[in-house]
């Protein structure tokens, strides 16, 4: 049946892609708005992924309650970040190359981390819903894809709404286009830049418990999601959440198929692709500024 | 100090060393100091766009591995030519194939140049952040194609059996160790006469203000190709002997991090601003990286580079040889 395995991997698609909108989320509120290169950021996801997985192992506490009460400590290390990132480069004005070298840097510590800590074998949660799926006629939604994909589109609804609706929020989406004028408003742009970067690493948390959810994880499993998060930023329009929605929903989208159709080996090679095609063609992205 | 002099004198350094690796006669030193000198061409050859021109490459693996597939590619067609080649042209391959090592070293930085042009011509026009991120995306898309490709070994890994004696030199190792060597005089020499030439100064100009350089008329995007072009030959030439080395290669060593995170750490550390500076900082961590990869593990290995790099970018940007010449220019005054 070519349609039945069409349609469900469409459907497969459309939950992954409302998984890396989560993962994406974070970059782009770091890169798209305020034009800090974090490529470290999936480095942190897999930290929440093994966060995840300790108080789970240990407590049995569900992963992405975890990930809830982690946020305040991720949302801690975001500041603690941003501030060594400011003191160190952004307030000498050297913010391009060796900023992206302390990023790299970092990426690569939290990984080696990782490997000595937990060594290179594969950890996984148990919760309820893992094994389970919910039919509807020829299509299977497993709820070990479902569960994250709600909450993820849950959050990232949240952060669109403080993100237009609130002070902070609008502030944060005015900083990058012209941190001067925020500052003659008596706006610290500073300040708004340490929020919006602790919000962006919280939303690690998230992903990581996300990520642990729907997949075994390794300490180098970050890697592979590098270059799938930039390409759906660069894709979605640098700073555009909306943007970053459609662009993960249709990699996401064109990832599965490519799976079902074509195998595993080449799904990495997607998004790779269509990041150097978007790169090539229309570096704006779709809904670009 | 004018460059053939500048030739001689490394040239002179690297037959000293050469000679007294000989004297002591032990085949660990030229395993140990293959890695030294391949590390120095690696950081050499990122430094020439990351230092001179100011953008980041993070896909050094993907351009080392091209180096490394482009010999299995061409040791695989010599092992069996006539599964590969139509009957009339058995006869001049068989005589032109197996190919020896040197040429194998060309063709890989030939390669490596070629997906250099390629991939600058995409990104270079955009702002450097793209080309850094597009790098990092290059390593992975030419990782799948390799993983899919079953000719040069797909994701099996494929081997590459080296002679076990060789005329003039006697172990392999020793030819490979000499051959490397002269890779490195020669990368450091390539190096140190761009930084002197018009193209130094016009890599120079971008690093410092692209716009300021494109408006009095500096041609940056030629000049960026050429910086591309020639940091990926250079990075191609360094992996292509590598599979003789190692024996086995499989894509996760050929398209290992840690070559990346090399490449950035050493120059980093040495200082970017002049080919002294990778070269220093290739020879001080790579020597540090064999004595603990032997001494404690090899995990401890990277993280201490990761730490030293991330150190170094907050605390001496300038590196090792800004943190002399700020020592030196210091006592000078007092």
């Amino acid at each position: 049946m070519q349609f039945d395995l069409l349609i469900n991997a469409i459907i497969a698609g459309l939950m992954l892609g409302a998984f890396y909108a989560a993962v994406t989320a974070g970059i782009s509120i770091s890169f798209g708005m305020l034009d800090i290169v974090n490529i470290a950021h999936p480095g942190f996801i897999i930290l929440g992924s093994y966060i995840a997985y300790i108080v789970n192992s240990r407590l049995g506490i569900d992963p992405i309650v975890v990930a809830v009460l982690a946020l305040p400590v991720f949302y801690a290390l975001g500041a603690l970040v941003y501030g060594i990132y400011f003191q160190s480069f952004e307030k000498r004005g050297q913010d391009s190359l060796r900023g992206l070298a302390f990023f790299f840097g970092l990426l690569f510590v939290t990984e080696v981390m990782l490997i000595l800590v937990f060594g290179v074998d594969y950890r996984s949660v148990t919760t309820t819903y893992v094994g389970g799926s919910i039919n509807i006629g020829p299509m299977e939604f497993p709820l070990r894809m479902l569960v994250p994909a709600v909450v993820s589109l849950g959050m990232f609804a949240a952060l669109q709404l403080y993100m237009s609706r609130t002070f902070i929020g609008r502030a944060v989406m005015a900083v990058s286009q012209d941190p001067q004028a925020l500052e003659l408003m008596a706006v610290d742009p500073t300040r708004i830049k340490r929020i919006a970067f602790s919000l962006s690493m919280a939303t690690c948390a998230m992903a990581g418990a996300f990520l642990i959810v729907i997949q075994p994880v390794l300490p180098s499993s970050g890697r592979e999601y590098i270059g799938r998060v930039f390409a759906i930023c660069v894709l979605g329009g640098l700073g555009s959440l909306p943007g970053t929605l459609i662009a993960a929903l249709l990699i996401g989208v064109i990832e599965s198929i490519a799976t079902t159709f074509y195998g595993p080996s080449w799904a990495p090679a997607v998004s790779f692709g269509l990041l150097l095609l978007t790169l090539a063609v229309r570096p704006s992205g779709l809904l670009g500024r | 100090m004018r460059t053939p002099l500048f030739t001689l004198i490394l040239s002179a350094i690297a037959a000293a060393l050469y000679l007294s690796f000989r004297f002591i006669d032990n085949d660990y030193l030229f395993f140990a100091g293959y890695v030294v000198l391949q590390y120095v061409v690696i950081a050499t050859a990122w430094n020439v766009l990351g230092g001179y021109c100011g953008y980041v490459n993070f896909g050094s693996a993907g351009f080392f591995a091209i180096g490394v597939y482009s010999t299995i590619f061409f040791y695989n067609i010599g092992q069996s030519p006539g599964d590969v080649f139509p009957e009339f042209l058995l006869g001049p391959m068989q005589w032109i194939f197996p190919l020896p090592l040197p040429v194998l070293i060309l063709l890989g930085g030939v390669f490596a140049g070629l997906v250099g042009l390629g991939m600058g011509y995409l990104t270079l026009r955009l702002r450097g952040v793209f080309f850094a991120i597009a790098t990092l995306a290059l390593a992975v898309v030419l990782e799948t194609f390799i993983v899919n490709w079953p000719f040069v070994g797909g994701s099996r890994g494929a081997y590459v059996i080296p002679p076990e004696k060789i005329a003039v030199f006697g172990t392999f190792i020793q030819y490979l160790f000499v051959l490397m060597l002269i890779l490195a005089v020669g990368s450091l020499v390539a190096a140190r006469l761009v930084e002197r030439s018009r193209l130094g100064v016009g890599f120079a100009t971008i690093r410092d203000d692209e716009l300021a350089a494109e408006a009095s008329g500096v041609p940056t995007l030629r000049l960026k190709l050429v910086a591309t072009v020639l940091s990926g030959a250079l990075f191609g030439m360094a992996g292509a002997p590598f599979p003789f080395y190692i024996g086995y290669v499989e894509p996760g060593s050929a398209f290992n991090l840690s070559y990346a995170v090399n490449a950035i750490a050493m120059p980093m550390i040495g200082g970017t601003t002049s080919w002294i500076g990778p070269m220093v900082g290739a020879l001080i961590l790579s020597t540090l990286q064999q004595v603990v990869t032997v001494t404690i593990s090899s995990a401890v290995n990277l993280l201490i580079t990761g730490l030293l790099l991330i150190g170094f970018v907050i605390l001496a940007p300038n590196g090792l040889v800004g943190l002399w010449q700020g020592w030196t220019a210091r006592r000078n005054k007092s």
